[in-house]
């Protein structure tokens, strides 16, 4: 069992992370049903400001929370307890990143901030909205550094040695998340925030969405890498194997520290103020993450097969049965894997140069961050739940909670499916995302978009509904196991972190070398960046005074 | 570093998927000029009426061949003067600008799908192949009246 101290602080993440979890869930439920008309909001209450806050508190709030709280415990367990220190600037890094938190969130209640996630300027939410988020930026770049701070004490103990797996993808993915965030904290501090006080006029459109996708981008592999974590060092435990390969799980992380930042262009293919040269330069970027991701599907079901042999799976396939399927430990994350495999394939079509103009800002897009985020990412989470929050309260998992999980998980892949396989058709012909309902005064094509077997307005609500429902029980099985479930008293009724042995005596020493991969990473930055941003600032328009459209 | 033999086949088989998609995706852009919407051409958001071509939105014949669209996307409707008519078969330049936010400029059934963003024009030219009436809504959200705003455009023999 892991010290106290860490346990509190995971416990109080994941109670954060739920929290958003729950309100983010209910703004996703009521928007199904006002797409498809049946639902009139009271005049205080407006579609967009509900879309604003499913996407910030599911999007960011409740994925940022739960890793932290993944990552303070797998730190914990894997490098040892937190001194006093680590724990005092875990402590505080979390309160910046709650008051943050609820400072946006209040402001999006409150309809001052109805810009959605994205915050395009030359929408001007509130002020305190920006400071908001720079305040969870802030908070989480504490945190962060707390965790490196720790790492580095125990690399100083044991110098000349590689560091346990989970503690170097932890590294990376806070060299990532830091990096990505310079983009943004740029942007806030430097545009937003002076301009929406009121202390400069305008701000430089073109420039803000740049250095909103320089971090808009990586911020999805800041969710997927930690999902991508549990797949490397949690799922061989479950599965009775070791780690497939130390230096391949390595390598695959240092790949998507260089080629998740230099790519945020793929977002900005249909806009101007970019020279075609440069976008796909960024294409050609953003298209190397096949690697990695190849590298880390073949180590997966390298792990399965090996896994299913040794249960006595026979034959070219037959090692597929002989998987722990009645494990839900395993199952939900065997599911969140299957998700990706599509949603991966969809990733590529929508980095495409040409293809990205028949998805661009259609319903596919909205399918595509369901079956990447929605379901790879937090069907993971999910699947981690199960067993962390037992594991850090010391209670029991019972027989109960574990069919009720599995229950959970069967709803959240029916609901995700419908709803996405519909908002994926629904994108191809042409219906646009982030809109409310809207038929375009009855116009023939809009009618058309809804007129197919699955692409009517009733598929997504049904989806969207059976996924509230799973969502539902899924709290109900937090609460149980944070407060309810009967404490563990007996040593086999604890619940275990599992992680797997790592060999790492042939892995290299350079994957460990920071300076030479951060230094790589930079130099990518400055390559993919540097003109087009001395561009558009050198060349810029006069700037855009505010607008509030809401 | 070691890498299992089947590994390093799924990477070959890997690295050579990724060249294979770029250079369809290369070769279509710069040798068939099949680029998507784009333009460094700047404005002030605020003379936008003044400033030509969107100081008389709507179409112009540039020769027998090419038309010119000037369109002004403000919240929440579009400007291309009194009804947007083009030619089927002719290349039709489309050059829109915003007033106030980010819009979006997309025809229903095509592959113009362009992003409209203040104090810059976007251009991209398309070629319809069939007449009729087609739908142009805003696919980026621009506020309360966002899923109010569209117009049609009509491609005529």
């Amino acid at each position: 069992m892991l010290a106290a101290g860490e346990r509190k602080l995971a416990l109080w993440n994941m109670g954060v992370a739920y929290t958003a979890f729950l309100i983010g869930t209910l703004a996703g439920l009521l928007q199904v049903f006002i797409r498809n008309d049946q639902l009139e909001l009271p005049a205080w209450l407006d579609y967009y400001q509900i879309l604003t806050a499913h996407g910030v508190l599911l999007a960011l709030i409740f994925t940022t929370f739960f890793i932290f709280a993944f990552f303070i415990s797998g730190m914990s367990k894997s490098l040892g307890a937190f001194g006093p220190k680590v724990l005092l600037w875990n402590w505080i890094g979390f309160l910046v990143m709650l008051a943050g938190t609820i400072l946006a969130t209040v402001m999006i209640v409150i309809g001052e901030a109805s810009v959605l996630y994205t915050f395009y300027a030359p929408l001007m939410a509130n002020p305190w909205y920006y400071v908001g988020l720079a305040l969870f930026v802030v908070g989480s770049w504490i945190m962060g550094f707390a965790l490196v701070g720790h790492y580095m004490k125990w690399r100083k103990a044991n110098r000349g040695e590689l560091s346990p797996l989970f503690a170097f993808m932890t590294v990376s993915t806070i060299a990532l998340w830091v990096i990505a965030c310079l983009g943004v904290v740029a942007t806030v501090l430097f545009q937003y925030i002076p301009w929406a006080f009121g202390w400069v006029d305008t701000i430089n459109v073109e420039l803000s969405r740049t250095l909103f996708w320089y971090f808009g981008h990586p911020l999805v592999y800041f969710w997927l890498l930690p999902a991508y974590m549990a797949w490397y060092t949690v799922v061989p435990k479950i599965l009775g194997v070791p780690v497939f390969s130390d230096s391949l799980a390595r390598l695959a992380f240092v790949l998507f520290i260089l080629f998740s930042i230099p790519v945020g262009f793929h977002h900005q293919l249909m806009e101007p103020g970019i020279s075609d040269f440069w976008k796909f330069l960024q294409v050609v970027l953003t298209f190397m993450v096949i690697l990695p991701s190849l590298m880390t599907a073949f180590s997966m079901f390298a792990n399965f097969e090996r896994a299913g042999r040794k249960n006595g799976g026979k034959g070219l396939f037959g090692w597929f049965t002989k998987l722990p399927w009645k494990d839900l430990r395993f199952t939900s994350i065997f599911i969140a894997m299957a998700f990706f495999i599509p949603g991966g394939a969809g990733g590529i079509i929508n980095a495409s140069f040409q293809l990205n103009e028949i998805v661009h800002n259609t319903l596919w897009i909205v399918g595509h961050f369901h079956i990447t985020v929605g379901t790879p990412v937090a069907m993971t989470f999910m699947g981690l739940t199960y067993w962390l929050i037992p594991y850090l309260t010391g209670r029991k998992f019972s027989n109960t909670m574990k069919k009720l999980g599995f229950i959970q998980i069967g709803l959240w892949a029916v609901g995700m499916l419908l709803m996405s396989t519909a908002q994926h058709i629904l994108g191809l012909l042409g219906a646009p995302r982030r809109t409310a309902y809207s038929n375009y005064n009855g116009h023939e094509s809009a009618l058309e978009w809804f007129d197919g077997i699955l692409t009517n307005h009733v598929t997504m609500a049904v989806g969207g509904s059976i996924l509230f429902l799973s969502a539902m029980l899924l709290l109900y099985i937090v609460i149980m196991s944070a407060f309810v479930s009967p404490k563990a008293v007996e040593p086999h009724e604890f619940v275990e972190f599992p992680l797997a042995e790592s060999d790492k005596r042939a892995t290299p020493k350079i994957l460990e070398n920071w300076l030479v991969w951060i230094g790589i990473a930079f130099v990518l930055i400055i390559i993919a960046y540097a003109i087009p941003i001395a561009q558009m600032i050198q060349h810029a328009p006069p700037g855009s005074r505010g607008f509030i459209t809401w | 570093m070691h890498l299992h033999k089947y590994e390093k086949i799924w990477l070959v088989f890997g690295t050579v998927c990724l060249i294979a998609f770029l250079s369809i995706v290369g070769v279509n852009a710069f040798a068939h000029d099949h680029t998507p919407a784009g333009g460094i051409e700047t404005i002030d958001p605020e003379k936008v009426r003044e400033t030509a071509p969107f100081n008389e939105p709507g179409v112009k014949k540039l020769d027998d061949d090419t038309y010119q669209a000037a369109i002004v996307a403000s919240a929440f409707a579009y400007d291309g003067g009194q009804t947007l008519t083009v030619p089927v078969g002719k290349e039709i330049i489309f050059k829109v600008t915003s007033t106030d936010v980010v819009h979006s400029f997309t025809i229903d059934n095509t592959n113009v799908n362009m992003m409209v963003v203040p104090g810059q024009v976007t251009t991209k030219s398309y070629t319809f192949k069939e007449p009729g009436k087609y739908l142009i809504i805003c696919n980026e959200y621009c506020g309360t009246g966002h899923h109010f705003m569209y117009t049609e455009i009509e491609v005529t023999e």
